[in-house]
């Protein structure tokens, strides 16, 4: 099964005509995901290399009948983009733009929360269910079918991990890359829910990194309500305190959000946590050994 | 972005809340001319990025123009070390003279997105003058809390509920639900990702005053405020970070010698990690981002080769977006540029991994391949140790 997107999602890109939303659209399309249609306003009536461009994001689901919608528009207006995307009644929006406004994010979290809309992002990769739909900017080939889910707020660092699974001949069930930013759409825990009912998915990567409180209470949920295997990183160990390292969610703040309390706490919560960013494959694999899960 | 207090305050004034009457000066000149214009006593004030000032010897209250001159002369250019600006401190370069305010309490008010609901939170407490991190240690129950819903905005029975909260009377509390108002509409007009007023003071009049104001904005958001984006001042940070920002890259200064160039924030973080886990220690965070051209690859190994202390450079590319060709390109084009003299370690991976790995090799630089992370971790270290 794996979760979020299948072989059957039909994806809409908001901000087509763009640089990033060509290469994107054109690349995803041809990892195999059904690009079925692109917003532009303005550009209604137009095609980009075969797939139908609308003025508005509820016209193009009434008439492709798409069911995922991911974003590249810039900073200025994704919250808007999303925000029409939830109004389109949309199942999934996957928002890849970078550089949001954070109360323009509390804004449409308020507006999330009481709509039927999952959101991924912003600021993240994407989603992809390997050999079946990539919503996103991560290299397909990197991936493999199989079993192991994958949780990240970082993208290359997403990428690291899926690309020593492969190696190790170990393929993912879905990836879903949450984001950078302070206030995301779907969290941790969101993801692990899915992961854990999905019967698809044997066991489950978490990488998370300093800044709030996500990885802590990712562990509490991980010890109450996850009995599939766990393995996780936390990146920053070595960051500063009071410096925002790189992505705008990844800060200490108040001597809060440190690695070494992100650590500790998945380690109660019974996760399997690598010591270095280069043993996440093998920490993994190891698990799988211990459980007897690898075929 | 963070600010000096004396322009989080001019901001405050114009959405009317109270801050006493001040004007920033550069010179001892124009503090003595600034304090006989207010009138004593009045307070001279150093203006750094950092808390801490008064136990630093930044802040003093003086009484006539001879006190002031001799303030203003000892706190203009001196070197202000606090637990917020680290051993090597801050020069200060401008100061804020202010009416003083006979005090009769101090109160703490703070407003911060909470990243846990997703929304704007005020926090008070009546521990005011006292760092709200330690009053959250000692004292938990003492601070108050407010979370605002976007849809409606903050709401009077919100700062009411704070201000008896506090103690305040009746009258006290109305200028409190004022002040709250205007602090809450400059917070959220100007894309505020801090605004701790602390203290903030009842006078012995019964006024409420924010007696200090540290304000800092999203970086996010400054695209759409170009009146903020001004009241930038490099002085506060490293000269490499501001030559990182004008090129759009992420770079942090750190204190060890090994130079790190990463893609993705998280990776960057990651080998970070791994330079310690090899026994050494990094001398930067680098973030060259997905959408990096040859340019900006180019920018950032410069900058990493202006920091005298790197004596090796580990790159570490997991190429998504970023082609591993486009960043061999930028690092061959820089290193011949600035000529190279220290070791480089390259570790590629992704798009384009093979164009990468020739363009490197066809330069005749002398570069150390790595395999994986770890590898060029140790490598870079072990590197280090021989320059």
């Amino acid at each position: 099964m794996s979760v979020l997107v299948d072989a059957g999602t039909r994806v809409l890109t908001q901000g087509i005509t763009g640089s990033t939303g060509q290469l994107h659209t054109r690349l995803c399309r041809d990892y195999g995901s059904q690009m079925v249609a692109g917003v532009t306003p303005g550009r209604g009536g137009t095609d980009f290399e075969g797939i139908p461009v609308f003025d508005t994001v509820a016209r193009a689901v009434r008439e492709t009948g798409a069911n995922a919608s991911v974003i590249y528009v810039p900073p200025v207006a994704a919250a808007d983009g999303i925000l029409e995307a939830i109004d389109a009644g949309l199942p999934l929006v996957v928002c890849i733009t970078e550089g949001l406004p954070v109360l323009d994010m509390v804004r449409v979290k308020r507006v999330l929360d009481q709509s039927r809309t999952r959101l991924i992002g912003p600021n993240c990769p994407g989603v992809i269910t390997p050999g079946q739909c990539k919503i996103g900017i991560m290299p397909g080939y990197i991936h493999t079918p199989g079993r192991v889910g994958v949780v990240s707020r970082s993208g290359t660092l997403t990428y690291e991990a899926v690309y020593q699974l492969s190696q190790l001949g170990i393929g993912q069930s879905t990836c879903i890359g949450i984001g950078g930013d302070p206030i995301v759409g779907t969290g941790f825990i969101d993801a692990l829910r899915l992961f854990q009912a999905d019967a698809d998915t044997d066991a489950v990567i978490i990488i998370g990194e300093i800044g709030g409180s996500a990885e802590e209470e990712a562990a509490a949920f991980i010890r109450a309500s996850v009995t599939k295997p766990v393995v996780g990183f936390i990146a920053g160990q070595t960051a500063p305190p009071g410096k925002r390292m790189g992505h705008a969610g990844a800060i200490i703040a108040g001597g809060k959000g440190t690695a070494a309390e992100k650590v500790t706490a998945l380690e109660a919560g019974g996760v399997r946590v690598a010591a270095s960013p280069a043993d996440l494959g093998t920490t993994m694999k190891t698990l799988l050994e211990e459980r007897k899960l690898l075929s | 972005m963070n600010v000096h207090e004396h322009q989080g305050k001019d901001l405050l004034r114009r959405y009317g809340v109270a801050v006493p009457e001040g004007r920033a000066c550069f010179t001892v000149d124009e503090a003595v001319a600034a304090a006989e214009a207010l009138g004593f006593p009045c307070v001279v004030k150093a203006q750094i990025h950092a808390g801490g000032r008064g136990k630093g010897g930044g802040v003093k209250l003086v009484k006539d123009v001879a006190a002031a001159r001799d303030a203003a002369t000892a706190i203009l250019g001196m070197t202000l070390v606090t637990h917020q600006t680290g051993p090597k401190g801050r020069l200060v370069k401008r100061l804020l003279v202010e009416q003083g305010c006979r005090i009769a309490r101090e109160l703490y008010l703070g407003m911060v997105v909470d990243r846990g609901v997703g929304r704007v939170t005020v926090m008070a407490s009546t521990e005011g003058g006292m760092e709200i991190e330690e009053v959250a240690a000692r004292s938990p129950e003492k601070i108050l809390r407010e979370i605002v819903d976007p849809a409606v905005g903050l709401a009077a029975y919100q700062g009411r509920r704070l201000g008896f909260a506090l103690g305040l009377d009746k009258e006290q509390v109305g200028k409190f639900v004022r002040f709250l108002g205007g602090l809450y509409r400059c917070f959220t007009e100007c894309d505020g990702s801090l605004a701790e007023i602390n203290p903030l003071v009842v006078t012995e009049d019964g006024d409420l005053v924010a007696l200090d104001a540290k304000m800092g904005f999203d970086d996010n958001g400054l695209f759409r405020h170009a009146d903020i984006r001004e009241l930038r001042d490099t002085n506060e940070e490293d000269a490499r970070e501001t030559e990182a920002a004008k090129h759009d890259l992420s770079y942090i200064a750190l204190d060890g010698n090994i130079g790190c160039m990463v893609n993705g924030a998280g990776l960057a973080m990651a080998t970070m990690d791994s330079v310690q886990g090899a026994g050494g220690e990094p001398a930067n965070f680098l973030d060259v981002g997905g959408g990096a051209n040859t340019e900006k690859v180019k920018a950032a190994f410069k900058i990493i080769l202006s920091d005298e202390a790197v004596q090796a450079i580990f790159i570490n590319i997991f190429g998504g977006i970023l082609r591993c060709d486009v960043l061999a390109e930028g690092v061959v084009e820089a290193a011949r540029e600035v000529g190279l003299q220290v070791p480089l370690v390259v570790r590629m991976e992704g798009t384009n991994v093979e164009q990468g790995k020739r363009i490197l090799a066809d330069s005749g630089l002398d570069i150390i391949a790595a395999g994986n992370m770890r590898e060029g971790a140790e490598r870079a270290v072990a590197a280090a140790g021989r320059a």
